[in-house]
């Protein structure tokens, strides 16, 4: 209960308030700034942040990488292997100055150049499959969320059949059957456009399902009240409203589920309905490298490593994102 | 119980005009979404609002005022009953054909920092108006916009600031601003105080008064304390469970209440000065409100009232007019003048 109030004059209104007189010099900071400078000051999250920056700057100059070094990732070198035990000559797996991961066993062929041209066709289905379900996952989450009712009912259940599919299975199965050519495209372009597909497209329901529930309380700020009053129309309301608060949540949930992609990719190639060899993945190479690794268990180590690395730089950097996106501070 | 003619003197025209408003809210239940009852936020409101004066919507939480003010925004569509501004039925228009309509009624919002978009800045925020009825201003809609923010007392150099960086009632300012960017005749305001800090709520009452002052507004204030809205009512109507249980001018409703949920509402008001502490007695209400998905029989307060008796579970007392401009709807009205015992 608010205590009667000794309302006399008009002196105490329409002066600019006093106290922001003195502060006129503090900039002002969107919310984007100031998750920024949260951001640059988590350590962690930041050394995330440099290591995927390096990982895309490599997959992205790896011809340029490779030609300096001379090694093309499917060139044999047989120099290099034992001709008896088809081991890589040299310790720890044939590290030299040459071959700065060693090289296979039988083949020789040099372990940096597969890593880099791995990291290609890992990031690249992951960053793909992602966006792809998140414009999916995003347009669903927003319409159920903003529509309610009946058309929510539908996209929930959809969601959670969607959920149920065992999409390892259904990616295995597919797979086997992908002709060689469809759709315009051939080969490993069909393979990784096939790869994407799955992968995108049975992944939304989990942005779907966050971003529902962010539409769900968006809605019933009043904020949005405040636009329709003003006779906002409704793209107006999901575009210039809702859709900025949803950045936060879309940005965060997209760096969390990329490496879950790479890893769901290098999963599909170490079981062989991945990429087809000799094209260099994470998976197939530690796919290979489990067949040696009694006897040179230095195979295992640079794809292997390759993968932890990536997938738990994308994780910290996400974890920091959403530290330094969290709604709570407004 | 429609002809709601006041009998004092008129401020001006009616420019609102509200006869039976309803609005049922329905509660579905199971797969197939069947409705299996509803909540009776608001059971058939009588009321009008002349221009230039302040009405004030008061009661407790729950008793349907907030929907009030939502249907006469339009924000939400009556279940039943008559909207009529400046002579024109908006009981049932279209989005499309509402919009127009727009600039003449605002709405200030209860929560000020619900109420103003975190990503947008403060110059989108109150230039968003302009935006949305594409209306040109003669210098641009900056200049508008720091005109506004300099007219509620704001610092027009802070229109690239976000709402974050401002206080409670800084960011109330902000809504006013936003609200009267399109000079409206009639502003609705939802509880504009009720978030803010009580050395505040007096700086913000005071800006709603000299702006009604300045523009000729027409308020509807909805609160749910009596003591703020005494100073700036002319009339106050007392809600109770969706339903209109008194209307008077606020002199003699602070005065002679006449409904005893009325005079149980202002026993409850703080009273600053001992001496009359000491003789004025506390009424308080047994029980919660109702629940307005299966509200009382016929008188709805009849089950919290000191006064009742048989007949108010049986008949519904109508609202009617005891004295000039005080209307009650109670079988057994305090302060009632002897002849019009009902």
């Amino acid at each position: 209960m608010t205590a009667p109030l000794e309302v006399s004059g008009s002196e105490t209104t329409a002066e600019p308030e006093a106290v922001l007189q003195g502060v006129d010099k503090i900039e002002g900071r969107s919310l984007g700034q100031i998750a920024w400078l949260r951001l640059k000051r988590d350590k962690v999250a930041m050394a995330g942040a440099v290591v995927i920056i390096l990982l895309i700057a490599t997959s992205l100059l790896a011809p340029l990488i490779v030609k300096l070094l001379g090694h093309p990732p499917n060139d044999f070198h047989y120099d290099q292997v034992n001709a008896d035990t088809q081991l890589p000559i040299g310790s720890y797996g044939g590290v030299s100055r040459d071959h700065l991961f060693g090289v296979e066993p039988v083949n020789g062929r040099d372990l940096f150049s597969r890593v880099i041209y791995g990291s290609q066709i890992s990031l690249l289905i992951a960053f793909l499959a992602t966006l792809l379900s998140v414009i999916i996952g995003t347009v669903m989450g927003i319409i159920a969320g903003y529509f309610g009712g009946w058309v929510d009912a539908g996209i929930s259940r959809l969601m959670d059949i969607f959920l149920a599919f065992p999409i390892l299975l259904f990616a295995i199965a597919l797979a086997g059957v992908v002709p060689d050519n469809a759709f315009g495209l051939t080969g490993d372009g069909l393979r990784i456009g096939v790869i994407i597909f799955i992968i995108g497209f049975f992944n939304w329901p989990y942005v779907g399902r966050v971003i529902r529930g962010q539409t769900l309380s968006l809605r019933e700020r009043e904020f949005v009240d405040a636009a329709r009053s003003l006779g906002a129309r409704r793209p107006y309301l999901l575009y210039k409203e809702m859709l900025p608060n949803l950045v936060a949540p879309i940005l965060v949930y997209s760096t969390l589920l990329i490496p879950t992609n790479i890893l769901f990719e290098a999963a599909l190639s170490f079981l062989g309905v991945g990429v087809r060899p000799p094209r260099a993945t994470w998976g197939g190479m530690l796919s290979d490298a489990t067949h040696w690794y009694q006897v040179d268990p230095w195979f295992l180590l640079p794809p292997g490593l390759a993968i932890f690395v990536t997938v738990l730089a994308f994780n910290l950097f996400g974890d920091g994102l959403r530290d330094a996106l969290d709604p709570r501070s407004r | 119980m429609t002809d709601t003619t006041p009998a004092r003197p008129p401020l001006g025209d009616e420019l609102l005009t509200v006869t039976g408003l309803q609005k049922y809210f329905p509660v579905r239940r199971g797969l197939l979404q069947r409705q299996v009852a509803a909540v009776q936020a608001v059971d058939g409101l009588d009321f009008s609002v002349r221009t230039g004066e302040t009405l004030s919507l008061v009661g407790e939480s729950g008793c349907g005022k907030t929907t009030t003010g939502r249907l006469l925004t339009r924000l939400i569509k009556p279940t039943g009953g008559k909207i009529v501004f400046e002579g024109r039925d908006i009981t049932n228009l279209s989005d499309g054909r509402m919009r127009p309509l727009r600039r003449d009624v605002q709405m200030i919002f209860q929560d000020p920092y619900g109420s103003l978009n975190p990503r947008h800045t403060v110059g989108a925020i109150v230039g968003a108006p302009y935006r949305l009825q594409h209306i040109k201003t003669p210098n641009g809609t900056k200049a508008a916009v720091q005109e506004l923010l300099e007219l509620v007392g704001l610092n027009p150099e802070h229109y690239n600031r976000y709402p974050h960086e401002f206080s409670g009632g800084q960011r109330q300012r902000i809504g006013i601003a936003r609200a009267l960017a399109l000079r409206p005749r009639l502003i609705v305001a939802d509880e504009p105080v009720s978030a803010l800090d009580v050395s505040i709520q007096a700086q913000v009452i005071n800006l709603l008064e000299d702006l009604q002052d300045e523009f000729r507004l027409t308020y509807v204030i909805i609160a749910h304390d009596l003591s703020v809205v005494r100073h700036m009512s002319d009339r106050v109507a007392v809600m109770y469970l969706g339903k209109l249980v008194e209307l008077a001018d606020r002199k003699s409703l602070y005065e002679q209440p006449m409904h005893p949920y009325t005079v149980s509402l202002l026993s409850a008001v703080p009273v600053p000065d001992t001496e009359r502490k000491t003789r004025r007695e506390r009424i308080r209400l047994q029980g919660d409100v109702p629940s307005p998905m299966n509200p009382p029989s016929a008188c709805r307060f009849h089950t919290r009232c000191w006064k009742a008796q048989s007949v108010c579970s049986v008949e519904e007392p109508p609202l009617v007019e005891l004295a000039p401009g005080h209307q009650v709807a109670c079988h057994f009205p305090e302060n009632a003048p002897k002849a019009a015992d009902a």
